[in-house]
């Protein structure tokens, strides 16, 4: 049940994409991921109130979302930094010289992997393998790819990226 | 070479439904509509030898023969664009830069196996592929090439795109249904195989969205001309993707057979730095390690068999002479303890253990009984899981053990690499 008392997490668009889903699929089972999906997008990472009022709407108990979430490795289950900068540490990317675009970022934003900068900015993590292995090295911000990165780039997209928050 | 490419063809903005159109887009469909029956449709791709180019080659319109004919219940098809296999990177300009030929190509299949209802699985963190997709989808329904009453036909196809959540088991076909029924990405026992018992536990045709971008030139040009490039039994063309330690990095579509060596040398610009080729690992980093000796391999299903390795997805990863062979190793078994659903303890528990004991020989800690050690976790894999997973963790390590076992055990008698990575990020 939704927690009356306070204001939700979900924002109105989030809620109508919700209520959207329902139908699409020929097991309303099948909405969890996308469900997962709506709340990532919105909230940047699987808040668990916001579940249980995604849970709500749909009425599937919550335990399968939570489930799901546990499972998909790409939602963040905890608030990250406005930008999270997931770098490819796979055969590829470590070839062309992940490890030392990795080692790079850490000390240039001060964190390590798991990190958020202390201006909420920047949550770096490492990911495996992003498709993207003819461009490497490779990391993705948020939902966008940057590919064939050196040194000069990184700065660059960094830069930019603090400049529009 | 005469060979042009017809699936990564280059002309500009493919992916508008105008250009499309105007180079022959959706003739192939119109043309099936009118002219074949869907038992005509599937024979035409048993006569090409088209075999699926997600990694496991298996004969695509044998696949879709085994839909039963006396079915009541509804048959679906579901694209498999979860491309995730370290080394592979086709599906995704495929469905930048073609979205249409992919679309085309799933409303033919689907009229081949009597399916109304069609799913695009496309790993979550393809954002940009995806609303491509969706965007080419919205644009061929308006042009009556999706939806209702196809091209006043009277067959019905709609496609929704499903994403993924960032987990490479889910390119696994019983991985990607149980995934898109709405839970954890488990893979389950086979039989009943998906085209008897698949999606929602109907039968369901799982096919690699290079597969499917094969079909509509199948139908427009036929089975005989697929099968004049290539070889005898791996017919067409094939996307390599070349990645690592090569001038030219990216994919090149090529007929099946061409040898390895044109691949690197005279397409993707040979060897960075003039540096000597030590291994390459041509299908993904599921498949075993070539070493540099083997160079002149044809690429296509069989020699690379025979040459001890596979085709897989056609991932070509590149280490050049200063890659050190136990860097490699502990990189690939680190993904795949990661990636391990964690279902079946052999897997489980397998590419863990893989991977903490290369962690250890990679850090200087490792003892010399761990390179029979890791072999003996080989074998206990091997063979004894669900999903082809836990065997796709094998081959690097064992392959890598059999080529290099002088480096596994310089780095464990002197704590270092016996050749150092040079790192090439500037």
């Amino acid at each position: 049940m939704i927690d009356k008392s306070s204001k939700g997490l979900l924002s109105e668009s989030s809620k109508e994409k919700i209520e959207g889903l329902i139908c699409i699929f020929p097991d309303k089972q099948s909405i969890i991921l996308p469900v997962l999906h709506v709340i990532y997008d919105q909230l940047g990472y699987l808040d668990s109130k916001a579940i249980k009022e995604a849970a709500s709407i749909t009425e599937i108990p919550d335990v399968y979302f939570e489930e799901a979430a546990s499972f998909y490795t790409m939602f963040p289950l905890e608030p990250v930094g406005k930008y999270l900068i997931q770098v490819c540490h796979n055969i590829s990317c470590t070839l062309m010289g992940a490890e030392s675009l990795i080692d790079y970022i850490k000390e240039k934003l001060g964190i390590k992997p798991g990190g958020t900068t202390a201006d909420g900015l920047f949550t770096l993590v490492t990911v495996e393998c992003l498709g993207s292995c003819g461009t490497a090295p490779v990391m993705r911000i948020n939902d966008t790819y940057y590919e064939n990165l050196t040194k000069a780039k990184v700065d660059k997209i960094l830069e930019t990226l603090r400049n529009q928050a | 070479m005469s060979f042009e490419p017809f699936l990564l063809t280059p002309i500009p903005d493919h992916d508008k439904i105008d250009v499309y159109l105007k180079h022959g887009g959706y003739t192939a469909l119109s043309k099936v509509l009118k002219e074949r029956t869907p038992e005509e449709v599937t024979q035409e791709v048993i006569n090409s030898g088209l075999r699926g180019r997600g990694g496991a080659g298996f004969p695509t319109g044998r696949k879709w023969s085994f839909i039963p004919k006396d079915t009541d219940r509804p048959i679906y098809l579901c694209v498999n664009a979860d491309e995730s296999e370290p080394g592979t990177f086709k599906d995704r300009e495929l469905m930048l830069k073609h979205p249409h030929m992919l679309i085309e190509g799933a409303v033919i299949t689907a009229y081949a196996i009597k399916c109304n209802r069609a799913f695009i699985y496309i790993r979550g963190e393809f954002a940009t592929e995806a609303h491509q997709l969706e965007r080419a989808i919205a644009e061929a329904t308006e042009k009556g090439f999706v939806g209702k009453n196809i091209l006043g036909s009277g067959f019905d196809l709609e496609i929704t795109i499903y994403r993924g959540g960032g987990a490479y088991i889910c390119g696994e076909e019983t991985a990607l249904m149980t995934s898109l029924e709405g839970g954890k990405g488990y893979p389950r026992l086979k039989p009943p195989f998906p085209a008897v018992s698949g999606l929602y536990l109907s039968p369901t045709i799982i096919n690699n969205v290079e597969t499917i971008c094969n079909i509509p030139h199948i139908m427009n040009r036929g089975a005989e001309w697929f099968k004049s490039m290539g070889t005898e039994k791996s017919t067409g063309s094939k996307i390599f993707c070349v990645s690592g330690h090569v001038n030219k990095p990216g994919n090149y579509e090529l007929p099946m057979g061409i040898s390895l060596r044109e691949l690197l040398y005279e397409y993707a610009g040979g060897i960075k730095n003039d540096r000597n080729l030590k291994v390459v690992i041509p299908g993904g980093s599921s498949v075993p390690i070539l070493t540099a000796d083997k160079v002149d391999v044809k690429m296509d299903f069989e020699s690379l068999v025979e040459a001890g390795s596979m085709l897989g997805s056609a991932g070509v990863i590149v280490m050049d002479e200063t890659t050190c062979i136990v860097h490699a190793a502990y990189v690939i078994s680190r993904f795949y303890q990661h990636e391990s659903c964690g279902q079946c303890s052999p897997c489980r528990q397998g590419t863990l253990w893989m991977y903490r004991i290369l962690d250890r020989i990679e850090h200087g800690k490792g003892k010399m009984e761990d390179i029979d050690l890791l072999l003996d976790i080989c074998n206990n894999i091997e063979g004894n899981t669900i999903c082809p997973l836990g065997d796709a963790s094998v081959p690097a390590v064992r392959s890598s053990i059999k080529y290099f076992r002088d480096e596994y055990e310089y780095h464990i008698k002197n704590k270092k690499c016996l050749v150092q990575l040079d790192q090439r990020f500037e």
